[in-house]
């Protein structure tokens, strides 16, 4: 019989995230498939009670919580007190958590002290013979390895968009208090707030239905044998501001800065997709000038619709990758496509 | 005031994103195929933080750099002749598998015995650099262990920025969700610092710096200490390539105005 622990952390507004509901869904899926399993649920945050009782009705056997101001940030060495102190009172035997920064910096450490296995960026459970199986990718995205592992504790940290978000009825939760004793070596990191980019250079938005896909060929030279980088930023902001898209980028289109050549002022890393950035999820995705494996393949994979605008017929990446390869001039196409978006 | 550090960084090679990798069962579990054969790199987050750390010593007189890989000796020893060039660092090296499906553990383990081990470790002035997470394994988990076995409280996951301040304290921007930073401060050493991609630039090749290097390199590659890394903890039922082809619609010969029209249509559905 396993003990299985959801753990979950406030957000700044101390509600629970939406990841953590769909993580939740996830523990109560194992739930189900390993007879006789308990779930317990374990919260971190500066006052947990109200996302205890947003979460009344998940049938949890019982809620733990750490709370008080030391916790109420993302913080490594007070959140590993945290978890180690839940993992200990719930003696679970499978825990699982949304892949939050804020969990995915601190897990490790407490599957260290919790002496527990663990593994990070599940995007699948399933149940063979009885044996619970993860699956996760490995060499950034290119190959899915479906496993499982006798030790326990088991941590399994879960990437949002995976799982369906838990809906049931709030209520009132009895939260049984968890004490976490914070020292002062623990509190020589503080947490001073959050850099947000303003409004207007907001690129990143991991709830866009849209992901537009920015490659370098947009600060090339044209077929007049010039660069329009400032009209490529014209149409790609334009884009994003018509379709409320999120932005990603090819390594090569942001490399270009440090390089010397023509750069999209709003591009950052932070923007870039695939082997060395991110693997965001969005229902459909939309990559422009680009070339290469890390946009079309390594960055989208998680992306369910795709469609690519390209002058090369040919792109070998975007064939059998996308689902529709338009091949134009993503400046001529995009300019009307903004047209058209801002007409509403 | 300045501040000498001792900065360690972890980083080992993984294969050059441009190979196409096919995984294979081996022996003691999934590998590569032609796993030898294949041209490595270095993992592009640890040589992002390889990169900060010569930065910060750069500007932080009395510190060193030490590079810490964990992989097999030959195919470290290419590595080492693609990466000399670029900064100034000791090696240490452990003989073992760099592979992706090794478990965190194991290698968090494998590497901070071998940083207890360096001879005249001031741990009051140590850094641990790293990359937030590997081309490989991809799991983000092997640096926190690693700082929890050295004792160190003090981590940071996906810093692009790490600024020294007069005091000696630093300020550490980490990435968190939707493109914002969080930003920290932390009275100082020790400390570990899992790096996204930071804000350098690939320095260029120096052929002093790798001449200097080499004189190191070498003894360290050849007293490379073997890393019996255990393979049992995982259990892979199997380990494939996506399937998934898709049948591609090309649309050429067309306007634009009637290829923006579908995909207006398309973003609206």
């Amino acid at each position: 019989m396993e003990k299985i622990l959801f753990l979950a952390h406030t957000d700044a507004n101390g509600h629970l995230p939406k990841i953590a509901f769909e993580t939740l869904s996830a523990a109560l899926e194992i739930q189900k498939g390993l007879a006789g399993s308990t779930l317990t649920v374990g919260l971190v945050g500066e006052n947990v009670q109200p996302a205890a009782d947003s979460i009344a009705a998940c049938g949890a056997s019982k809620i733990l919580g750490v709370s008080g101001a030391d916790f109420g940030t993302s913080r490594y060495a007070t959140d590993v007190k945290a978890l180690e102190a839940i993992g200990v009172a719930s003696g679970a035997t499978i825990i699982i958590a949304p892949a939050t920064s804020r969990f995915s910096k601190a897990l490790p450490g407490s599957a260290f002290r919790l002496k527990a296995t663990i593994d990070t960026h599940v995007s699948g459970i399933q149940f063979t013979d009885g044996v619970l199986q993860v699956q996760r990718w490995y060499y950034r995205q290119r190959m899915l390895a479906t496993l499982t592992r006798a030790a326990r504790p088991w941590i399994l940290a879960v990437d949002s968009g995976v799982f369906p978000i838990w809906q049931g009825a709030k209520g009132a939760a009895k939260v049984e208090a968890i004490a976490a004793a914070v020292t002062d070596k623990e509190k020589r990191t503080k947490v001073t707030g959050v850099e947000a980019p303003s409004a207007d250079a907001q690129t990143i938005r991991p709830e866009a239905a849209v992901l537009l896909v920015a490659g370098a060929g947009w600060t090339k030279k044209q077929t007049d044998g010039q660069i329009h980088a400032k009209e490529a930023e014209k149409h790609i902001l334009d884009f994003l501001k018509y379709a409320k898209a999120s932005l990603g980028s090819s390594k090569s289109l942001v490399d270009q800065g440090s390089e010397g050549e023509a750069v999209l002022s709003f591009m950052s890393h932070l923007n870039q997709v695939g082997q060395t950035g991110s693997t965001p999820r969005h229902p459909k995705g939309l990559s422009t000038c680009c070339h290469g494996e890390e946009p079309h393949v390594v960055g989208w994979r998680f992306i369910n619709e795709r469609r690519a605008i390209n002058t090369d017929a040919n792109c070998g990446w975007a064939q059998g990758k996308a689902d529709v390869l338009y091949v134009a001039d993503a400046f001529a196409v995009m300019a009307k496509v903004n047209e058209l978006l801002a007409k509403g | 005031m300045t501040t000498a550090f001792h900065i360690v960084v972890c980083g080992s090679l993984v294969p050059d994103p441009l190979q196409t990798l096919e995984p294979i069962q081996g022996p003691t579990g999934p590998a590569l195929k032609n796993e030898m054969m294949l041209p490595s790199v270095l993992d592009p987050w640890a040589g992002h933080s390889l990169f900060e750390a010569s930065h910060l010593a750069k500007q932080n007189p009395g510190s060193k750099v030490t590079l810490i890989s964990l992989g097999p000796k030959a195919k470290l020893q290419q590595l080492m002749m693609i990466i000399a060039q670029k900064v100034p660092f000791e090696l240490v090296c452990l003989d073992g598998s760099a592979s992706g499906f090794m478990d965190s553990r194991e290698v968090a383990a494998a590497l901070a015995g071998a940083i207890e081990k360096i001879p005249g470790l001031d741990k009051t002035k140590l850094l641990v650099f790293g990359g937030c997470s590997s081309a490989s394994r991809d799991a983000g988990t092997t640096m926190q262990m690693i700082a929890e076995q050295l004792g160190i409280s003090d981590v940071f996951l996906g810093a692009d920025e790490l600024k020294i301040q007069p005091d000696g304290s630093f300020r550490i921007l980490e990435r968190i969700e939707g493109g914002q930073y969080l930003v920290s401060t932390c009275a100082g050493a020790p400390a570990m610092i899992g790096w996204a991609t930071g804000n350098l630039p690939e320095p260029p090749n120096n052929p002093q710096v790798g001449m200097t290097n080499m004189r190191t390199i070498m003894p360290a590659l050849q007293k490379a200490t073997p890393a019996a890394l255990k393979t049992d903890a995982i259990r892979f039922a199997s380990v494939e390539l996506p399937k998934q082809q898709r049948q591609t619609r090309i649309v050429k010969d067309t306007p634009v105005e009637e290829i923006a029209k579908e995909i207006v249509t398309w973003i609206k559905g």
